[in-house]
Order: structure tokens, then sequence, then C-alpha cells
């Protein structure tokens, strides 16, 4: 400790002054097992299963169909929005499908993958280097989107968004998170011993981009060999980072918890980080956005840990997409591994399938036995003695929101901010009651966000329903204003025949007259009444000699103005229907595959109807000649309902 | 009522509710052993009549209630509420009085109120409260001092073998002190009572001061172990010394030392016991500090005041019907809004 005392002297010039959060526990940390050996090359698969889905935010769209070659780190899924990140072949072969497949998510529903045969060439796709000093800022965000760059501590946030600075709030820290504070794991362990400099260079991007003013880079103070690795690199690569060794306790390696350790702020729920001047970054990502700007690389492999009950513990450098039945074969499970987990043991859930593939978000896998983790002891009654509020890093108070989240008190639950539980697994750890918390925490805010959704649909509906009211007003104006004009003009019709019948004598010149002023008031009118008049509405009958009728103008005027006011209304909407993307417009790829499914029934039943009705058409001509054919056309009448419903 | 498919949690912690109830139980030792030691053999008798009938009564109302017996049973918190209950009835009450108290306490203060974890009101409390307001005489009988009794006559009178009359003369040391200055109508001084009569010792009831220290190392045990936090022990302490140092202060002829008050009664039984109970308390950490600080005073002001010998009961019971409010106003600012309004 005393050597890395004298690192941190060295590098730093001032000793880093620690914080502390309140809560955390102590659990066993399990981590020497799999840092025995250096990071191993996971061997490639015999098929790849690459989810498009694995970041937070919108699901990438398939770029490649069955039968393509892709070739290594070829974009397979783009994209579709800002919060979003792409998807990459992580070696290059043939597309074998674009299909549901098992997701390595405590559901186990599937997910929309690309499957990949390799063709063992393992070819790259070409590369662009990118030096990230001479691109404008916002081309560099796009790129490390396009790189598929994400959290790869396990949160999967897309790491381009979190790269602008809060406006008006300068970036004061930079926080390099390497404290990995979950038991067992240790990929970013291994990762800042054996690649430390690649780290360093890549924490660069990210202080550029931010325009940070310090960097501090958090390790717990259980890997001081780590500590070392990146004090060694910092100083050779000649950089004014700050290498801290923070003290282990979980969860120190959650982002907010060790911005506090680091710098004493504290970010609520509420807040983003950024808006309080800090952000933070995991080592693999940073790494990972290193590789994908200096070399081209997408993001198509990441450390897993696998440890755990097996005869090989170590840390490998795996392609996105292998399955996981392959990849823990390399670790030899002993015979009484009953079940696998994804992530640590505080934070992470039991796999559902072996078949799910390693994603970004595939940290750590760990063999169990019920000797490692024996069954939970039956849940007992809440006893509020608190053990739960002691532990809680965020310093709630759990068991009142078990007691709201039971009682499905919602509003209760978010007085006392449930949406700032980060579902770390202290308090659960802790129950003397063996309550999963944790569980019921998840369950609240699912059931507050479904109530937000349903909320949100009913407001909508709401909107569509005063449409449809607003819509019906109008139509019954646009009918009255066409009936005051028609009624309007056969008043008109009938006092010029009568003025006609009156003076025969006067009659040519005087109608030539009034009939050429009345093109002239029509002239004068017509510019603004075209939109007066919707497109659908039959054209009013406009009177040949109009003008100078006493009780008419009031009534024509009032008629006017109203159409006007609602061909003004329809005007909007159909700016606003065309500012708008209709929601047939961006369609993921499963509602489009739903959509032509569902035209090509159609279709296939238009055909079928135009066939049977020319048959019906054949036949009742046939009825025609022959009269006793009535009885034989009723049977195929009664058949048709049934084939459409097939 | 909700099931999860997947294990909740992977690592535990070594704890669980039969621990924290057997930690309680033997932080009680030091007080029993000082109780039997110098004031008789007879609430063993008591503790086992306590610990069996809370265990009948558990053990009948989980099974109407439908519940998982041995679970249930082997928790260990209704023998935690059966031994409270034995030391703070008189120890020579009869048997029966004790098994009144602990089924009102397990069948109506516990289970009618849902059982583990539910009820609002101390059970152990409740049944003192409910005992003496219904049998005040036999409640407040407590064996002369100087009354040596073997472990079998003292058997003979619980089991109610043996007359009571003629042994049961004595009074708590509190009771004694209340009934001499009433009696003396201002004629005699708390000091020269402290000094003269036989009942009193060394700070507080001959005896009696003992059994309170044992308490109060055992309840300083918990509190080593972190199985009860400093708050509510140190605010009721706080709050009956407060009052009686204030009293003591100004009229030392009328009011008895706070040391006195504080080795009295049950005084430091309901410090580090029964507010700390963590079911009907408070549960913050503020909360938990105006819960005992209030205890305190009201125990003093209804033992001093009141027409009871102790007050601790009804100050507790009286303080249980505050905890959701103090709780509500006391929720401690949370990680990131501590300087939010």
């Amino acid at each position: 400790m005393s050597r890395l005392g004298d690192f941190h002297s060295k590098t730093t010039g001032m000793l880093q002054r620690l914080f502390s959060f309140k809560g955390g526990v102590k659990p066993q940390t399990h981590k020497a097992p799999s840092v025995q050996d250096p990071i191993a090359q996971a061997p490639l698969p015999s098929r790849l299963y690459v989810p498009l889905h694995q970041s937070i935010g919108g699901e990438s769209n398939p770029l490649v169909e069955v039968g393509d070659r892709v070739r290594k780190g070829q974009v397979i899924g783009g994209a579709d929005a800002w919060l979003s990140a792409a998807a990459h072949a992580s070696t290059s072969g043939t597309v074998l499908a674009v299909e549901e497949h098992v997701a390595a998510h405590p559901s186990g529903l599937p997910t929309l993958s690309v499957v990949i045969e390799p063709d063992g060439r393992d070819e790259w796709v070409e590369r662009t280097p990118l030096d990230h000093r001479s691109l404008p800022p916002e081309q560099v965000r796009e790129a490390l989107r396009d790189a598929g760059v994400v959290g790869l501590g396990g949160a999967v946030f897309p790491s381009h968004a979190k790269l602008t600075a809060a406006a008006g709030v300068a970036v004061e820290e930079l926080v390099i998170n390497g404290a990995e504070c979950e038991p067992y794991m240790s990929c970013d362990d291994v990762l800042m011993r054996e690649r430390a400099e690649e780290i360093v260079c890549g924490i660069a991007i990210f202080r550029d981009l931010l325009a940070a003013r310090r960097v501090l880079i958090g390790i717990e103070d259980n890997k001081p060999e780590a500590v070392a690795a990146m004090q060694q690199a910092v100083q050779n690569l000649d950089e004014d980072y700050q290498v801290v060794a923070v003290p282990t306790r979980y969860p120190a390696g959650g982002a907010k918890q060790l911005i506090r350790v680091l710098t004493g702020k504290e970010v609520p729920a509420s807040k983003r980080s950024t808006e309080l001047g800090v952000q933070c970054f995991n080592v693999g990502t940073v790494y990972s956005a290193y590789r994908a700007l200096a070399f081209g690389e997408p993001v198509i492999s990441r450390i897993v840990t696998l440890t755990g009950n097996l005869e090989r513990p170590r840390n490998w450098e795996v392609r996105l997409g292998t399955p996981l039945r392959e990849l823990v074969a390399l670790g030899r499970p002993k015979a009484d591994t009953d079940r696998y987990l994804m992530g640590g043991p505080m934070m992470g859930f039991a796999l559902p399938s072996l078949e799910a593939p390693v994603v970004k978000a595939s940290n750590c896998i760990i063999a169990a036995s019920p000797t490692m983790f024996p069954p939970s002891p039956p849940e007992m009654p809440c006893i509020r003695c608190g053990a739960c509020a002691e532990v809680c890093p965020h310093e709630l108070q759990p068991f009142e929101l078990y007691w709201f989240s039971r009682a499905r008190n919602f509003g209760k639950t978010q007085e006392y901010h449930i949406f700032d539980c980060i579902e770390c697994g202290c308090c659960s750890y802790v129950c003397p009651s063996h309550i999963p918390l944790v569980q019921y925490f998840r369950f609240a805010k699912s059931e507050i966000w479904s109530r937000e959704r349903e909320k949100k649909g009913a407001d909508a509906a709401k909107a569509r329903f005063e449409l449809r009211n607003a819509r019906e007003e109008r139509e019954q104006a646009e009918k009255a204003a066409r009936l005051a004009k028609g009624a309007a003009a056969r008043a008109a019709e009938k006092q010029a025949r009568a003025a006609a019948a009156a003076e025969p004598a006067a009659g040519e010149a005087a109608s030539s007259a009034t009939a050429s002023s009345a093109a002239a008031t029509d002239a004068a009118v017509s510019p603004a009444s075209p939109p007066t008049k919707p497109a659908d509405a039959p054209a009013p009958v406009v009177a040949p000699a109009a003008p100078a009728i006493s009780e008419v103008p009031a009534l024509d005027a009032e008629a006017i103005k109203k159409a006007t006011i609602v061909a003004a209304m329809e005007r909007a909407r159909a700016q606003r229907a065309a500012a708008q993307p209709r929601n047939t417009d961006q369609l993921t790829f499963e509602q489009k595959r739903q959509l032509a499914a569902v035209d090509a029934r159609r279709a296939a039943l238009q055909a079928e109807e135009k066939a049977e009705a020319a048959e019906a058409a054949e036949a009742a001509e046939a009825a025609e000649t022959v009269a006793a054919s009535a009885p034989v056309d009723t049977p195929r009448r009664v058949e048709q309902p049934g084939r459409r419903s097939e | 009522m909700m099931v999860f498919s997947t294990p909740p949690y992977l690592l535990q912690e070594r704890s669980s509710v039969r621990r924290v109830m057997l930690q309680v139980l033997l932080a009680l030792l030091p007080g029993i052993a000082a109780y039997v030691w110098l004031i008789g053999p007879g609430i063993v008798v008591q503790l086992v009549i306590a610990t069996l009938t809370a265990l009948a009564g558990e053990a009948f109302m989980l099974a109407l209630r439908r519940k998982r017996l041995a679970l249930f049973l082997s928790d260990g918190s209704a023998i935690v509420t059966a031994w409270l209950i034995a030391l703070s009835f008189p120890p020579l009450a009869p048997w029966w009085l004790i098994v009144v108290g602990t089924l009102l306490a397990i069948v109506v203060a516990k289970h009618l109120y849902g059982g583990l974890g539910q009820n609002p009101f101390n059970p152990a409390m409740v049944a003192f409260a409910a005992c003496i307001v219904s049998f005040p005489a036999l409640m407040s009988q407590w064996p002369a001092l100087g009354l040596k009794l073997d472990f079998l006559e003292q058997l003979q009178i619980i089991a109610g073998l043996a007359p009571r009359i003629d042994v049961m003369s004595g009074a708590t040391p509190l009771d004694a002190l209340k009934t001499a200055l009433k009696l003396s109508d201002g004629s005699i001084d708390v000091p020269t009572l402290l000094a003269t009569q036989e009942v009193f010792g060394n700070f507080a009831g001959r005896g009696w001061e003992w059994v309170a220290s044992g308490y109060l190392l055992g309840g300083l045990w918990l509190w080593q172990r972190k199985l009860i936090s400093w708050h509510a022990p140190f605010g009721f302490i706080l709050g009956l010394s407060l009052l009686a140092a204030a009293l003591w202060a100004w009229n030392p002829q009328q009011f008895a030392n706070p040391v006195f008050h504080l080795f009295s009664g049950g005084a430091l039984l309901g410090a580090f016991f029964i507010v700390t109970d963590p079911v009907s308390g408070c549960t913050t950490p503020r909360g938990k500090l105006i819960f005992g600080l209030l205890a305190g005073l009201l125990a003093y002001i209804i033992r001093v005041f009141g027409g009871f010998p102790d007050g601790v009961a009804f100050a507790v019971l009286l303080m249980n019907l505050c905890v959701p409010l103090i709780d509500m106003y006391s929720q401690p600012p949370i990680f990131g809004l501590k300087n939010e309004p």
C-alpha cells in the first residue's frame, strides 16, 4: 500500500480528498479465482445470434437479409433514433436468419436477432480510424453511436447521449468508473491490468467532448494491481488524471456512489449528473470508445468474467452473439451447477436459458450451485427493524416503500422517492425477514409506468374524441353554409326574374350591366372564396345576378364567416398532419413484416372473392337459363364467410 | 400475494428474525439472573408459565389464521413478549394472572391486529395496562422485603396453594415512596425516606436497583451488537431524567433524584426492551429519539402524579398511538435531495 501511496503523490502531486456515501454492505468478494489468468480470446462459435436491441433506447433496424454475406464489424442494425446504438456482425459469414431468439433477460422473452454462420475467415469490414480532435463533436458522437458504444458496466446506456454538457454548467469532473464493486466480477479489473494505456488514451475522447476540467479514475482498493497499472499508464502517457483507490464497499461502483465518493456531489434521480457538472463512464466503455475511434473497430466483443462453480474460472474476450452454452463450456462447469447468473450476485438475475447469446450487458456469468447460493429462507413479515434503511446508499426507507408497494399505494411510493432506488439489493441482502424488497420495488415501478402509459392512452383517446366532435360541428356548419347559399341564390334568382318580368323594355341593357357587375364582384371575392369552399363540398349554385339584394347579404356574410373559420381549422389540421409523421411511417421490422403478411392475406382473399364473384355471376347466368340451379348456389354462399375468417 | 419467478436475491447476510429475537432474549439474561438472586427464584416459574402460554396462544392463532406453524412459532417473537410480561408483572402474581396477561398480549394485541410485524401497540405493555386496570390489587402486591421464601414456597403462592395475604404486604419502591409521601402530608422529606426505609437500597429500590442494572447491561450489549440504535433508549432516559432532575432541583424534599427514578420500576427495562420494539415504535432516527423522549416524560408524569405505581406501560402505549404521525414528519432527507426544501 505504501508503494501505491508513493505512486499517488508522484502522479497527482496531492492526495485526493475522499467523501463517503451512507449505507452499503460488505459481502465477500470472491474475485480472486477469475483473476489468476489473463484475458483469453473465446473461440469462434458455430453460430452467432446477434440481438439488434442491446442498449437502452430504440431498437436498431435490421439492415441485412437472409443469405447476405456479412463481414466482421459490418453494421447489421442501424440506430433508429438518437437514443439508440447500432449493432454489428462480430465475425464474417452468412446471415442464416433474421428472427426472434431468446434474449439474455430475466423474462426469457425473444428478441429480434441476426443469426450468422461464421465462415471462419474473420474478415474485417473496411475500418476507418478517426481522430476525434479533428472532427466536430457532433460527428464524434454520431461515430460512437454508429460504432455501438454503450455503457459496458451493465446499464448499456448509449454513451454518445451522455456526452453533452448541460446548458450553462461546465463539466468540472469526469469520473472513470473502475470500482467494480459487485462480488465475483473482475472483467474491469483485468481490463485495467492488461489494457491500461488504451483506457487512458480513450479517456481523452470523453474529456474533450465534455470539456471536463479534471479526470478522476476511481478503483476499489481491493484491486491494487489495477490501481498500479492505471497509475503507470497515466504517467507513461503524461496525463494529469488522478487514479484514486476508493474504499471497498458495495455499491461503491454505482455511478452515483462513485461520483459522491470522488467529488462529494450527490446526483438525485430527478437530475442528470451533467447538471451538477460531473459525468461518469465505465472503464470498459472508455476502452471500446477508443477502439471504435482510433481503430475503426465497432463494439463486437466484450470482456466477460466466467466464474463461480467452474473448473476454470477466468475472463474471456467474447464475440457478441456467442451462445452462452458455448461460452460456459469453456469454463468446465462442475457437476452440481444448477443455474447460471448474469451480472453479479447482488444485481444480476438467473438466466432463463443458455441458448441466449452474450450481449453488451453481459459483464459476468456465474455458474451457481445450491451450496454456493442456498435457496432463500421463507419470506417472513416485515418487523420494521430498519436494517434496510441503515444500508440503503440512497438513504431511502425501503421498508416503507415495501409496505406501500404491497398495499399498491403507488402514490405514496413516489412520495417516498421510489424512483431514487437504484435496485442495488443492499436492503434485500440484510433483511432478517428475507423479504425480496427490490422485487417489490420493481413491481411498483412497473405498475407506475404502466399506469402512466394508460393515462397517456386515455389522453390520446380524449383528444381523438374532441377532434371528432370538432369535425362533426364543422361538417354541420358547412352544410348550413351550403344550404344558406343555396337559399340565397334561389331567392336572388326569383327576385331577378320578377324584376326582369317587371321591366322587359330596359331589361337587356340593365341585365348586361348587372351581369358585368356581378362578374366584377365575383372576381373581387374569389381570392378569399376558394378556401371557404371545402374541396369535397359540391360547388354552390352561383346566382347569375346576385348583388343588390337587401336581406340575403347578412345571412350570407355569417355563413361565409363560419365557413372561413371551418376552412382555417381544416387547413391547420392538414398542416399538422403533414408535419407529424403518421404512425405508419416509422415501423419496426416486426411491424413491417406483420403488415406485409396482412397485405398478402388481404390480396389473396380479394383475388379469391373476385374469382368467386365471377363464378357466382356465371352461376347466376346459368340459373337464368336453367331454372333449377338456385339450390346448388346456396351452399357456396354459405361457405364464403367461413373461408374469409380463415 | 406476489410471486417472483426468479430468486429475488442471491447473496444474503446470515440474519433472521429468529436470530434477532434470540439475541434479545440473551440480553435479558443478566437482569433475570439478578432477579433470581436478589428477589427470588419464583420469577423462573413465571417465565416458564408465560412462555408456555405464549407459545400455545401463538400456535392456536396461527392455526386459526392458517399460517405456517413451525416457521412462525420458531421465530421467537412470542417468547420475547412472554418474558417481558413475566418480568413486568409482580413476581408472585397468581399463575392465572400471567396466563390472562400473556393471552391478552398474544391473541388480542398481536394476532387480532395481524400478527408479527403488524401490531400497533406493544403486546407486553397492553397486557400490563389491561391487568393493572382490571386487577389493581393483585398487580400491586409485591413480595415484602426481607421475606425469605424458598422455591417451593414461592411455587405454592404462584399456584394459589398457599395464602397470599400474609406475605404480600410489600410494594414497589416507587409505590412505597409515593404512599409514604402522601400519608406524611409534607412532614417527612424524600432524602430521609430513602435513607431510613428498608425498601430502599443504595440508589434505588433494594435489590431492584441491581435487576435494573442487569437490564442496562443487556441493553448496552444489544446496542453494541447494533440490534438497537441509541436513539430510543437515549431519548427515553433523557426524557425521564430531565424531568426528574428539574423537579428534584426545584424541590429535593418532595421529589426523588433522577438516578432513583431511572433505576426504579420498569424504566430501564422499558428504555432498552420496550421503546426499542421496532414493530410498535418509530422507525426513523429522529422519530425514535422523539418517541423515546416523549415516552420518558410521560412515564415520569404518570408514575409521579398519576394513580398507578409506574407509568412506563401507559406512556409507551400512548406514544405507540403517535408513531405514524412522528414517522411521517421525521422522514430523513434522501441522497441528493438534502438541500431541497
